[in-house]
């Protein structure tokens, strides 16, 4: 079993189509989406988390060029630059899943298992050491 | 009573008691107040958060033929071009005219303690004593003559949490807030912060000497919006931004570590400055207030959005538990003031007095125990 993170932008025609339905029918792949951004009727974009075998994961992502669907694939988690960090908490403002918090030794923990790639807190650390590898 | 003058005698025979202002507390529950008083001399604070009311005084020295500095760029960030030929100040919140907010006068300032070498560019009518009329060439902190950091306003003595009422995000000086009360922000270090363990600034005066920057430096005068006259605990903490402190040092021997620029998100740019005071525990009274703890801290939330005016105060304990409780809800705080490096400055403090290289200084003057904060009127221009 594996699994891709992907960020996928979708324009006008294909925000009607059942997208998550055909993968999960089609391919066998489970999805997770970990947040979605479409404006009505119109474009959008979503990041999603998919598993299943290797063969069927590359035959959904052929499946989004089918489709005129762009897609960026992620790391599994955002890139946090520890060396550089001065345990501020900023960024623990903005994560939404608890994946960055404040630890009792009053230094930042990251749980990469957490994360769902929102990257809200790239902007929300004043300190910039917090980015995402495509 | 003890005083200022046999603290230093102690300090110079090495046998000074100095503990930090966390350290202090579990000292005060085992022992009783008198013991502990007994035993204690100094206790060390520190802070470490975004000041925006902060910058460098630098002189260049004089190129030949020589230049009456006017307009002045330093890695495309602007320095204030209205003092002498070669003098400027170089505040952290100016932004670079090439890179925006992702870059500014907080950045030059930690390059320039970092050593790095900074691009200089300025321009000038030209006179005949100063017949150059354009530089450029590159700068670092060992190649120029002073460069001393002065900040109008550091080291508040307490401020409000903050949070936002709207349905949209809003992008603040207390970071990211989240629409409909959706996260809590607070910015201090608590029962470690300088100025809440001597909430009167009875020990803090003109002529503090102080950790800066890693460095050392002094309080030079009161703050700018300093504010003594404010709603107050039992204990005497304030409630809300009060004192606030001027302070001075070299950035020559200062470290990055201590002095970070910063970005807030669609705000703007700023500095994480690092800052300590030694406190005399000159008698039994200021060993109560130097063993204040983040439980007997409250602080007021304040809604961002400045819509609604919220009658709510927390303590430091409940912020740093990471929830609190709003309107019924559960909501998560998150800190924007970094602890642990607040901690290593208290302790690096304490590691100064006792080795001997940091005596304690008689303040020379009061800072104003009374004083208001003027709001801006817009008048007419006649
Ligand atoms: S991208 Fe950042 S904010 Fe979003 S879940 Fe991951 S760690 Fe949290
Ligand atoms: S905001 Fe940046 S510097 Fe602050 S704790 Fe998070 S990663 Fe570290």
């Amino acid at each position: 079993m594996s699994k891709l993170k992907l960020k996928l932008s979708f324009d006008k025609d294909c925000v009607t189509k059942p997208v998550i339905y055909e993968l999960v029918k089609k391919y066998d792949v489970m999805t997770n989406i970990l947040s979605a951004n479409i404006e009505y009727g119109n474009r959008g974009n979503m990041i999603l988390e998919i598993k299943g075998k290797e063969e069927n994961l590359s035959l959904t992502l052929e499946y989004f060029k089918s489709l005129n669907i762009k897609y960026e694939i992620y790391a599994e988690a955002i890139l946090w630059d520890e060396s550089k960090c001065i345990n501020c908490g900023s960024c623990t403002a903005v994560c939404p899943t608890q994946a960055l918090t404040m630890g009792k030794d009053d230094l930042l923990h990251f749980d990469k298992d957490k994360c769902v790639v929102c990257q809200l807190c790239i902007n929300a650390c004043p300190i910039r050491i917090i980015s995402v590898e495509l | 009573m003890r005083t200022i003058a046999e603290i230093n005698e102690k300090i110079k025979k090495g046998k000074a008691v100095v503990v930090t202002a966390e350290e202090v507390i579990d000292i005060v529950q085992e022992k009783s107040y008198k013991k502990a008083y007994e035993t204690i001399d100094v206790v060390t604070t520190g802070t470490f958060g975004p000041m925006c009311s902060s910058g460098v005084f630098i002189n260049f020295g004089h190129s030949n033929p020589p230049i009456r500095m006017q307009s002045i760029l330093l890695n495309d960030v602007c320095a204030y071009g209205g003092l002498a030929a070669v003098d400027t100040y170089i505040g952290a919140t100016e932004v670079s005219q090439k890179r925006g907010m992702e870059y500014g006068g907080g950045h030059v300032i930690e390059d320039l303690i970092a050593g790095k070498d900074i691009k200089l560019h300025a321009l000038s009518s030209g006179t005949d004593c100063y017949p150059r009329k354009e530089i450029l060439t590159t700068i670092n902190k060992d190649n120029i003559n002073q460069a001393y950091m002065f900040n109008p306003r550091n080291a508040y003595q307490n401020y409000p949490a903050a949070t936002n009422s709207t349905n949209k995000t809003i992008y603040t000086y207390m970071g990211t807030l989240l629409p409909n009360y959706g996260n809590i922000t607070y910015s201090t270090s608590g029962e470690l912060s300088p100025l809440l363990n001597d909430p009167y600034l009875r020990t803090i005066g003109v002529g503090t000497r102080i950790f800066l920057g890693g460095g050392v430096g002094y309080v030079a005068w009161q703050g700018t919006q300093h504010k003594v006259d404010v709603e107050r605990s039992a204990n005497g903490i304030p409630l809300v931004h009060a004192a606030t402190l001027a302070v001075i040092g070299d950035i020559k021997g200062m470290s990055t570590e201590y002095v970070r620029g910063a970005v807030f998100d669609k705000y703007g740019v700023t500095l994480f400055v690092g800052v300590g005071v030694p406190i005399p525990v000159l008698d039994e009274e200021m060993l109560k207030y130097v063993s204040v703890k983040n439980s007997e801290i409250y602080t007021k939330l304040v809604d961002k959005s400045g819509n609604v005016n919220i009658d709510k105060k927390y303590n430091y304990a409940e912020l740093r538990s990471g929830t609190v409780k709003f309107n019924g809800k559960a909501v998560h705080t998150a800190p924007l003031s970094s602890l642990d490096v607040a901690r290593k400055i208290a302790c690096t403090l304490k590691e100064w007095i006792n080795r001997g290289t940091f005596e304690l200084t008689e303040k020379v003057a009061d800072l104003p125990c009374e004083s208001v904060v003027h709001p801006l009127e817009i008048r007419e221009i006649k």
